[in-house]
């Protein structure tokens, strides 16, 4: 497939410029992809690491009330939870991975971890209660930096997406037809300029037909 | 400040409520539904969801992962991980690399 273009000799300039500049474009994406990639891959280690752990962090919390329940009636857990002593509070920041902007989620540790997060008296309710909110305490800071990887994650892999599909259209579809049209216009320019010599040569022919016989 | 939400069965996110995130407790996909879209236009940054309703949410919760909030994630609930937040991890990796590579070399 070839550009319509006019084959000129200023076309022919311009494309080769194009094409050049196509080539850069090409490499630059190439490596970009290649390094979100490997930023990419590395995420997704450590993620799938965190996740296991906050899943077994959590499951051993909910396991632990599960316990809790059995010495405590509902509406007294209900009653046990109903009111925190804080909210679960935290900082974003953007922060960039090769210009993909991800979130950071920052914990301020002076919120309120002054060691008692019950938000209950000690006389109506279980140890396991208490075990099954430290287990579950244990494992929040884990399951925010769990979101945040995977919140980064799912923008690099948009990322990574889109820019797969600019080098592969750079290199499967407007290189190979930059390339093309400047064949063609070259071949095209040879053939006029072949044109133009075998026309010299003959009228050189016939001037010196003519001074022959004269 | 940017705030958590909770959203599952009450039995498993009751829990959360004494660490002092928001608890949503819901009984059907549709609920969970119905939350997961209240709870998305920005008032929470992180929105935790347990299992048993995620495989009902994955649409919609694909339509968050191009926006830089809220962070949905997937929780096991109070009987176990059912797999679905490795899947969705997996499906990040397809995306990313055009192909399974993530867990296909360890043959499971």
């Amino acid at each position: 497939m070839e550009l319509r273009v006019s084959p000129t000799r200023m076309q022919l300039l311009q494309l080769k410029r194009r094409l050049a500049m196509a080539r850069r474009g090409h490499r630059l994406l190439k490596d970009k992809r290649d390094e979100l990639m490997r930023q990419f891959m590395e995420l997704v280690g450590t993620i799938r690491d965190l996740r296991l752990q906050v899943e077994g962090g959590l499951f051993k919390g909910m396991k632990d009330f599960l316990m809790a329940r059995t010495s405590l009636s509902a509406s007294e857990i209900e009653a046990s939870v109903m009111y925190p002593k804080r909210t679960y509070e935290f900082e974003m920041v953007q922060s960039s991975i090769m210009g993909v902007k991800v979130p950071s989620f920052r914990r301020d540790a002076s919120s309120g971890d002054d060691g008692d997060i019950y938000p209950y008296g000690l006389a109506m309710t279980s140890a396991e209660l208490d075990a099954a909110i430290d287990s579950l305490d244990a494992v929040m800071p884990s399951l925010l930096e769990l979101a945040e990887k995977e919140k980064s994650a799912e923008l690099l892999a948009e990322e990574i997406e889109k820019t797969r599909r600019r080098v592969n259209a750079l290199e499967y579809v407007l290189i190979p037809k930059l390339e093309d049209t400047i064949r063609y216009i070259t071949m095209k320019l040879d053939e006029a300029e072949r044109g133009n010599l075998t026309r010299l040569m003959k009228v050189k022919e016939m001037v010196r037909d003519k001074e022959v016989r004269a | 400040m940017h705030r958590l939400a909770v959203i599952g069965d009450i039995d498993s996110v009751v829990l959360f409520k004494a660490v002092g995130a928001h608890v949503f407790p819901v009984s059907s996909p549709a609920e969970a539904r119905e939350a997961l879209e209240r709870l998305s236009d920005g008032e929470y940054t992180v929105i935790c969801i347990t299992e048993q309703f995620g495989g009902d949410l994955l649409p919609i919760v694909e339509r968050y992962s191009s926006r830089p909030s809220p962070a949905v994630v997937f929780i096991p609930s109070n009987k176990g991980s059912e797999g679905i937040g490795m899947a969705r991890l997996r499906e990040v990796v397809k995306k990313a690399v055009g192909a399974d590579i993530l867990f296909a070399k360890e043959g499971n």
